[in-house]
Formats: structure tokens, C-alpha cells, sequence
């Protein structure tokens, strides 16, 4: 499986090399640079190359792995960093200093931590493929460890491991790890996928109340530069009610992510008190590293994602911005010569695109546990047109598409979700759920919010005409309310006490605004002016 | 290591500043090349493309008077920058040859024109305030350390007057100042005199790559690369504090363009090439500060945006990957306010961290969103005025435009003057309490 390199383009290196199969990883140069078969063509195969291509010599050696791109998995993958490929951001950092350069042999998990194994199965026992023989604790979270195949158990060890050594051997003398790998681009096995129906919370009012997520679902928000999503990805990555995070950084702002690690460290769970950071995964490939493994970056995270998703978890997987990873694939695809779709983006946007989405759901694991995995990404369209085929692709196939309004973002309305233009198709099933164990009102409130918005949009259309002077008493009336439901419910401060909103404060909130709404109501009904109206709301509400 | 040179005359194909060699054995990417004309003038090229033994030059200079007998030598080494604490001071061209009359300096070390990328497990968090003297910019959109804040202008428009006043007024919060590297990317004469002046007036020494108008297009393309291994050495190496001014990015995405027709590469967006984002992004994000390491890099990069339009491809990936931008107003200059910027859609992403207590004041980001919030609702009843009239409006909405336009002329507005952050902020919140608007 040797061969030798004979053409490069950018990241794209041609080699003669025989014995690799498609999707194989390779290793291609002196400097060992980590690489994919795309395609092969007689002889020669088409490797994409993760990492800079500059210096690279034809002529130079190509070493195929005999396996495809992987992810190692296994206790210690919490609270750390790692770029598109896995690599260890800390490590590599304390191994070749603060910039990024190509260093090989530091494995994704730290082989000589210390973890405790608690066996469940003995020495002598029967165990089938994928049968939990014992478990290593990881903070809050429990790694099953599993045969790999059936046989007998010679040997299970307990109490200190490492991740270097086996905890149990068959009775052939075949060692089973308490880490696995496994190919980034296969979806892990589950016993049945179920129909998502538990609401994801998010704390953030607009997407609670109006355009709401469930655990398992997914949701894409679209916006301009300047219009906050990294914002809200990050906001949502703090407060969402989920077991563990995973946040991508996908070809974004490395000033941010610096900040987003800070944030992470110094704030607490407010369920566990614990740092944040104890329960998130951060993946990240700022704009300026390979963009070859910015493409593999979201599929190195996902298949973390469904590795914790495994152990019965709620994970909610945050990506910034998928747009990134489309372009990422437009470049390669380009520098493959391939026949160009819309806009210069490959033909197979749309079914990579969905096939990744697929990859979320809630599932019942092998091991018949209930876990779910969760896809919020966000979306920046070229010049904030939402005509552009990311964002048309994406539309498709998720369940939930939250608009970001460049407008309201000027007006500094954050989070700037445009509330006549976003939808979410779980909201039928979830505000169920919120009117049964939140408040009973919920459905009926939604509906009431959404009715008096629309109203206002076609009234203010009026107003501008004949000014707000001009309108009736009760019109007046509802553009106050309207006013108060969008400074005070829709928009909400990321870095204040209000970041987080519980569902029951958020139906207090708006209860108390439409109950305010109705007795002024009632007493214009009765044949006061609005002035008094709104005086006996005041005094009523004193 | 080669043990000997390799030298070709085997060139197939010129067009443009590219370069078909043939029967090449064991080259690089990214390999320098010398190229001897026929009269004896040799110029540099950089390996492109391999393909088997076909190899793609990319000529920096003049290719005219080039013949298929031309000779071009391998050196079996990638481009790498000279580097040295004397390069202050002095003026290079895109190829980072001395234009200033002088003698090359003796590089300390050499770095790679590319740079590598920031590992974002070290990087500092961008939180030390940097006063720019306009209170536009320092109150209301606050660059700070380490960041990188873009100009939107347009043809027309003072971007260089704005870019000489922050070379000039920029001061670091403990009252330093910073070493300018001052790239100019395919500039008028005229352009390049004027920042020549401005730069002669710093303390503290500046950097200059020059590519003027007439200058080989692939310099462009060079220039900024050589610009910021200088910025990150100067800083990361030497702790200084460093300013990037790059003047006018619009002219190295047409460069970027250019090449990438020549090389025949599929066209994006208004045929800018796909991997534009890329490209930009390994410019821009050189920019930050590292942690346990005293220098940083702050860029300024200036953009023209082509018929005033945000959503171009260039301003558009700008915005997309620097935290933030300063946009000027065609309408604000031609009411004669300096500095030109529409507040309302220019941002500073990264304000948050280098405002308020132990950075500028305590109550710095409530006046700034007051003064956000109210000039938002004047520039919106403004729009109301143009079709109700100011007669058919309520009181309260009249406030608004006198605010709307008293916040331009005086808050905005200060001409040439530098204002330290104290004054910029009482200007506000003296606007603020003349129309009853003071912020709770």
C-alpha cells in the first residue's frame, strides 16, 4: 500500500499508489500529512489532503492506514478541544508552542489518565457482540464499555485503569478497550429511531414560546454578518437543557472561540453548579486552518455526538456556521474538476446535507436506553439572501428555521429572529407538552401572540400612512401591547440575568402582558378613552 | 536536498503571470523559482500546480519579453520571509525589496510568508481598549487589542483621511502606542504620498510594503503575506504592539480574480474565485494576541465597496470573518461630517470585553446604547418625515429628528480634533440630557 506522490493542486494530491480502497486515510508526504482517497482512477488515486500542501515534493511517499478517517471515543473526551481532526488543541499546544503545525503521534485521549473500571461481568462469562462487560465513570457521565465481539472473558480487571491497556481480555488473549474508533462518516447503529416529541428547552423566550425545538430535532438559523448568530449559538450552548454539548466551531473567528473557551470555563451549569465546561466538547477549524478538515470537522463532531448519544444521553450538537462546511465542500469539489451545480457548489450539497441531518434524532441505543441527538446550525448566506443553495438545502430537510433579520439586528432587537417569517414543525406536539406540565394557557397564549404581531404588521402599515396619532383607541391599544411583547418577551439580553428564561417565567411574562392587554381592552369596551384605559390598567395592576 | 540545481528549458506555455515547465522531476508545491529572460533579467516565481512533470509557475514581475527559451531554476525551497527588528523604519515593495534607497537589512531569523494559524487554545482574549481618538468609533463600535476592525468606505469617500487620523491618534490603554506595518495594495501615487506623510509623523516607527497601481498584479497577492509575517515576528517575537493598516483589500480580491482566470479556475460570485473566504480568512485571522506572549496584532483592513454595496463579495466575506466593521456614509460626508460613519450598521464585535470598569468607564455601555437606541429611532421617524412631512408628526417623534441630527453634527462629527474617551463620552451624555434622553 505504498506509492508515490505525482501531482499536487492545492489540497489535492495525486498519487500512484495501489491497494487502497475509497474513503481509505493515507499518509502522504515525508511529513506524514493525514489524507482521504476521493476517488481512484486506474493507478492513481485522489487523495484530499487535511492539512497544507506547501513544500510538499512530488515524488514524496503515500502510505495507506488500511482504515478510513476515525474518531477515537472513549472517557476524557469532555471539556477538551480539538480541531477538525481530532487532534488535541491543548497538547498539540504544549508540544509545539502556540501556532498550529504539523505534529504527528498525539492521540486524541490522553493515554495515561487514570480512570476507574467497575466490571459488571467476571472471567469464565459468555458475552455477546456489543454486550456491556463494565463501566468507567467521567464525571457526570457513564461510559459503557462493550464487546466487541462474542466469546469468553478471560480475564476483567477492576478498579485503576489506563486508556493504554485492556481492561478484560478474551480467553484467547484478545484485549478489549475501554476506548473505540470509529469512522467519522458512518452513522453509529441504534436499535430504532423514535418520533421526537420532548421539548428541548433553550431559555431563550422567542424560540420557546413561538418556534420551539424538541429533543432529537432540528433547527437552522440563517443570517447576515452582524445579525448575532454566533451569539445565540453560543447563548443556546450555555443554557440549553441538555446533557452535553457539542460545539463547532466551523471555519469561524478564532478571537471568538478564544472568548467562547473563557465563557465556558468561568460560567457555572446552573443545573449542576459544575463549570460549563464539564459537560461540552468543543470541535473547532477557525477559517484560516485546512479547509479540507473543516469539511471533516462537522462529521468528527456528530459521530461524538452519537458516541454520548449512546450512553443514553441528551446531546445537542451547535455548529457555526454550516455555510463554512458548504463552502469547504465547493473548494474541494473545485479543485477535484468536478461539474459544478449552482453557484459552484457540488451537485451533492443537498444529499450530503440531509444525510448529515439525518444523523439527529432520539433513538433507543443498542443497549435499550433513550438518547437523542440535537442539531442546531447556523447559516450565513452570502449577502444575507436567503435564496443561496445552503440555505435553500438546509430548508429541506430541518425542523425548525429560525430567521435572523438583518433590521431588527440594526435596531439591536437580539436575538433578531423574525417572527413573521420562522417556523417550527414540532410546535404542534411541543406546546402539548407546555400546556400539560408548564401552564395551561400556553397554547392559547401562542396563539393569541402570533395573531396580535400579525395585526400589528398590517397596522403599521396604516400608521405610517396616517401616522400614530391617526388610528383608532383599540389599534393604539394593541401597538402598545405589541411594542411591550417585542422589547420586553421577544427580545432578551445574552449577557445579563434574563440570558436564560424558564418556560414558567415565560408564560408569566406573557400572561401578564395579554392580561394587561384585556382589562385596558374592556375598558375601552366600557366607553373610556384610551388614556383612562391604560390608567385604570395602571391602577388595577398596583 | 537536492545536490545539485536543477535548471530547465523546457517552458511550454506563457500567459499572464503564469508559467507551463515541462519534463520537471521532483518539485515542490509551493517551490521558489528564478526565471532568466532571454536579455539576462532573471524574476522570481513560486510553483503553483504539479502535475506529473508538468509544473504551473506564478511569475512575480513582468513576464513580458519572456520567450519558450527562457531558463528557470528550481531552488528546492519554499518562499520565506526575512526577518529583523530593522526592518522598522524602512519601505519594501511587494517582493520585499528595499524601495527606500538603502542597503537590504541582515534578517535575523526567516518565517514563512503564510504564517501558521493560531492554535485557539492560545489565544488571549481580545479585552485591552485601544482609544482611536474619533469618538464614532471609540464610543459607540470600541476596537480593542488584537482585533480586527475593517473600513467600509466608498469610491469617493475620506477612508484614508479616517485610516491616517487612527495612525495618528491611536493610543493603547496605558497610553502606548503602536508600530504601524503599512501595506498598500495597488495605490494611486497620490494615496501613497498622502499615507507617506501621515506615517512619518509616528513615534514609533512604521513597517511599508508598497505595490503602487502600475505594479505586477501578483505582488498584490504577496504584499499583504509579507506585511503580516513582519507584523507577527515584530510582535510575537520582539512584544511589540502592532497596528496593520491594508489598503484597499478591494484591489487584492481583483488581483485575486485576476490569477484565478488565468489559471483557469471555475469562477464564484461576480467571478471572484470559491475559495475567496479562504484566501481572506488566512489574511485577517493573523490578527489576535497569545497568550503569555506581551505583543499583539490589531488589523485595519480598508475596503471600497464596488457601487456602495454591502452585499458584494468583498465586503460581504470581510464582514463574514473580522469582528466587526466602521461603514461610511456617502450622505454623512456630504453633509460635511468627519468622520463619515453611519453608526447603525457598523459593530464591534468584540466591545463587550474592552468596555466599562477597568477598561474605559462604568457607565460607558449605557450611554452607548442610549445613544444607539434613540439615533436608531431618529434615522426611522426620519424616514417617516420624508412621507407624513415634519408638520404631521407627533412632538415626541420631532425630538427624535432634532436628536437624529444634533447626535451627527456634534457626537459623530469633531473633524480633525482628537477626543479622548472622557470627552467622547460626555459629548454624548451631554446630548443625552439636553433632550431629556439621559439613560436610566
Amino acid at each position: 500500500m505504498d506509492g508515490r506522490i505525482t501531482g499536487i493542486s492545492g489540497p489535492t494530491v495525486t498519487a500512484k499508489v495501489g491497494g487502497v480502497k475509497l474513503c481509505d486515510m493515507v499518509l502522504v508526504g515525508h511529513a506524514g500529512l493525514v489524507g482521504e482517497v476521493v476517488r481512484l482512477a486506474g493507478e492513481q488515486a485522489i487523495v484530499q489532503v487535511y492539512e497544507n500542501t506547501l513544500g510538499l515534493g512530488v515524488g514524496e511517499p503515500v502510505v495507506g492506514t488500511g482504515g478510513q478517517l476515525t474518531v477515537t471515543l472513549g472517557p476524557g473526551l469532555v471539556s477538551t478541544m480539538y480541531d477538525g481532526l481530532q487532534r488535541p488543541l491543548e497538547r498539540v499546544r504544549a508540544a509545539v508552542g502556540p501556532f498550529i503545525r504539523p505534529c504527528r503521534d498525539i492521540p486524541p485521549l490522553d493515554t495515561a489518565a487514570e480512570w476507574r473500571f467497575e466490571p459488571d461481568r467476571k472471567a469464565g462469562d459468555e458475552v455477546g457482540a456489543g454486550e456491556v462487560i463494565g463501566r468507567i465513570r467521567e464525571g457526570a457521565f457513564v461510559h459503557l464499555i462493550t464487546a466487541p465481539v462474542p466469546g469468553r472473558l478471560g480475564e476483567v480487571r477492576s478498579g485503576r485503569c489506563t486508556l493504554a491497556e485492556p481492561v478484560a481480555r478474551y480467553a484467547d488473549g484478545c484485549g478489549i478497550f475501554a476506548l473505540q474508533k470509529w469512522p467519522v462518516r458512518r452513522p453509529r447503529p441504534f436499535r430504532r429511531k423514535l418520533p421526537p416529541v420532548l421539548p428541548l428547552v433553550t431559555g431563550q423566550r422567542v424560540i420557546d414560546f413561538l418556534f420551539p425545538l424538541v429533543r432529537g430535532g432540528t433547527a437552522i438559523f440563517p443570517g447576515g454578518f452582524g445579525t448575532g448568530k454566533t451569539i445565540l449559538e453560543q447563548t443556546i450552548a450555555k443554557f440549553a437543557d441538555a446533557d452535553l454539548v457539542v460545539y463547532v466551531g466551523c471555519g469561524e473567528r478564532g478571537n471568538e472561540m478564544a472568548e467562547l473557551l473563557e465563557e465556558f470555563r468561568t460560567l457555572k451549569d446552573q443545573r449542576t453548579g459544575a463549570s460549563l465546561l464539564f459537560r461540552t466538547i468543543v470541535v473547532v477549524n477557525t477559517s484560516n486552518m485546512p479547509v479540507a478538515a473543516r469539511e471533516a470537522s462537522i462529521y468528527t463532531a456528530v459521530t461524538i455526538a452519537e458516541y454520548y448519544r449512546d450512553l443514553g444521553l441528551h446531546v445537542l450538537l451547535l455548529a457555526d456556521s454550516i455555510s463554512r462546511w458548504g463552502e469547504a465542500l465547493r473548494e474541494i469539489s473545485s479543485s477535484l474538476e468536478e461539474m459544478p451545480g449552482e453557484e459552484g457548489y457540488p451537485t451533492y450539497l443537498s444529499s450530503r446535507l440531509a444525510a448529515f441531518f439525518e444523523r439527529a434524532g432520539a433513538v433507543e441505543t443498542l443497549n435499550g436506553a433513550i438518547g437523542s441527538l440535537t442539531m442546531i446550525l447556523s447559516v450565513s448566506p452570502p449577502g444575507g439572501d436567503f435564496s443561496e443553495p445552503v440555505t435553500q438545502a438546509c430548508l429541506r430537510t430541518t425542523g425548525v428555521f429560525l430567521m435572523l433579520d438583518a433590521a431588527l439586528a440594526h435596531s439591536r432587537h437580539y436575538p433578531a429572529i423574525n417572527w413573521a417569517q420562522s417556523y417550527s414543525l414540532y410546535a404542534a406536539g411541543v406546546t402539548g407538552h407546555f400546556t400539560a406540565r408548564v401552564a395551561p394557557a400556553w397554547g392559547e397564549m401562542q396563539q393569541r401572540c402570533r395573531e396580535l404581531l400579525q395585526r400589528e404588521e398590517t397596522l403599521r402599515e396604516v400608521a405610517e400612512i396616517v401616522g400614530a396619532e391617526g388610528l383608532q383607541d383599540g389599534d393604539r391599544l394593541l401597538m402598545m401591547t405589541t411594542e411591550r411583547i417585542r422589547n420586553e418577551f421577544l427580545c432578551q439580553n445574552a449577557y445579563g440575568d434574563d440570558a436564560f428564561c424558564a418556560p414558567e417565567r415565560t408564560a408569566a411574562k406573557m400572561g401578564a402582558i395579554l392580561a394587561l392587554y384585556d382589562r385596558a381592552e374592556a375598558g375601552l369596551k366600557q366607553g373610556l378613552s384610551l388614556d383612562e384605559a391604560l390608567v385604570s390598567r395602571v391602577a388595577s395592576t398596583l | 536536498m537536492r545536490l545539485s540545481e536543477h535548471r530547465y528549458r523546457t517552458v511550454a506555455s506563457v500567459g499572464g503571470p503564469l508559467l507551463f515547465v515541462e519534463g520537471v522531476v521532483n518539485c515542490r508545491m509551493g517551490e521558489m523559482v528564478r526565471i532568466i529572460y532571454p536579455d539576462g533579467t532573471a524574476v522570481a516565481g513560486e510553483v503553483l500546480k504539479i502535475s506529473g512533470q508538468t509544473v504551473l509557475i506564478q511569475v512575480f514581475g513582468e513576464t513580458a519579453g519572456i520567450d519558450l527559451g527562457a531558463e528557470v531554476i528550481f531552488s528546492d525551497a519554499v518562499r520565506r520571509a526575512p526577518l529583523s527588528r530593522s526592518m522598522v523604519g524602512r519601505v519594501f515593495n511587494g517582493s520585499f525589496e528595499p524601495i527606500d534607497g538603502l542597503p537590504m537589512f541582515i534578517p535575523e531569523q526567516w518565517g514563512g510568508v503564510n504564517g501558521l494559524p493560531i492554535n485557539p487554545t492560545a489565544r488571549a482574549c481580545p479585552e485591552e481598549f485601544i482609544e482611536t481618538g474619533f469618538t464614532a468609533i471609540d464610543t459607540l463600535n470600541t476596537l480593542v487589542k488584537g482585533q480586527k476592525l475593517p473600513i467600509f468606505s466608498c469610491a469617493g469617500l475620506p477612508s484614508r483621511e479616517v485610516a491616517a487620523g487612527i495612525l495618528r491618534n491611536a493610543r493603547l490603554a496605558g497610553g502606548g502606542e503602536f508600530v504601524v506595518v503599512f501595506v498598500a495594495l495597488g495605490l494611486t501615487h497620490h494615496d501613497y504620498s498622502f499615507y507617506m506623510d501621515a506615517l512619518q509623523e509616528m513615534h514609533t516607527g512604521f513597517v511599508a510594503f508598497v505595490n503602487r497601481a502600475d505594479e505586477p498584479v501578483v505582488e498584490r497577492l504577496l504584499a499583504p503575506r509579507f506585511g503580516l509575517a513582519c507584523a507577527e515576528y515584530l510582535a510575537f517575537s520582539c512584544g511589540m504592539d502592532v497596528l496593520v493598516v491594508v489598503t484597499d483589500i478591494t484591489n487584492y480580491c481583483d488581483a485575486l480574480r485576476e490569477v484565478s482566470t488565468a489559471r483557469e479556475e471555475l469562477p464564484g460570485r461576480r467571478g471572484y474565485p470559491g475559495y475567496m473566504y479562504s484566501d481572506l480568512a488566512s489574511l485577517y485571522e493573523r490578527a489576535g494576541r497569545i497568550q503569555g506572549t506581551a505583543g499583539s496584532v490589531t488589523m485595519l483592513p480598508v475596503v471600497t465597496m464596488p457601487e456602495d454595496d454591502i452585499t458584494h463579495p468583498i465586503p460581504d466575506l470581510t464582514g463574514y470573518i473580522t469582528e466587526g466593521q466602521i461603514v461610511l456614509s456617502r450622505e454623512l460626508h456630504q453633509r460635511g461630517v468627519f468622520p463619515p460613519v453611519d453608526v447603525l450598521p457598523s459593530l464591534s464585535r468584540l466591545m463587550q470585553r474592552g468596555i466599562g470598569p477597568g477598561h474605559t468607564r462604568d457607565d460607558h455601555r449605557r450611554i452607548a446604547d442610549a445613544l444607539y437606541r434613540h439615533y436608531a429611532k431618529g434615522r426611522y421617524v426620519r424616514g417617516l418625515e420624508a412621507v407624513v412631512g415634519r408638520e404631521g408628526m407627533v412632538e415626541a417623534d420631532r425630538v427624535m429628528l432634532d436628536f437624529a441630527d444634533a447626535f451627527e453634527a456634534e457626537v459623530i462629527g469633531q473633524g480633525e480634533a482628537r477626543r479622548g474617551i472622557g470627552a467622547s463620552l460626555d459629548a454624548g451624555l451631554a446630548l443625552l440630557k439636553r433632550f431629556s434622553l439621559e439613560p436610566p
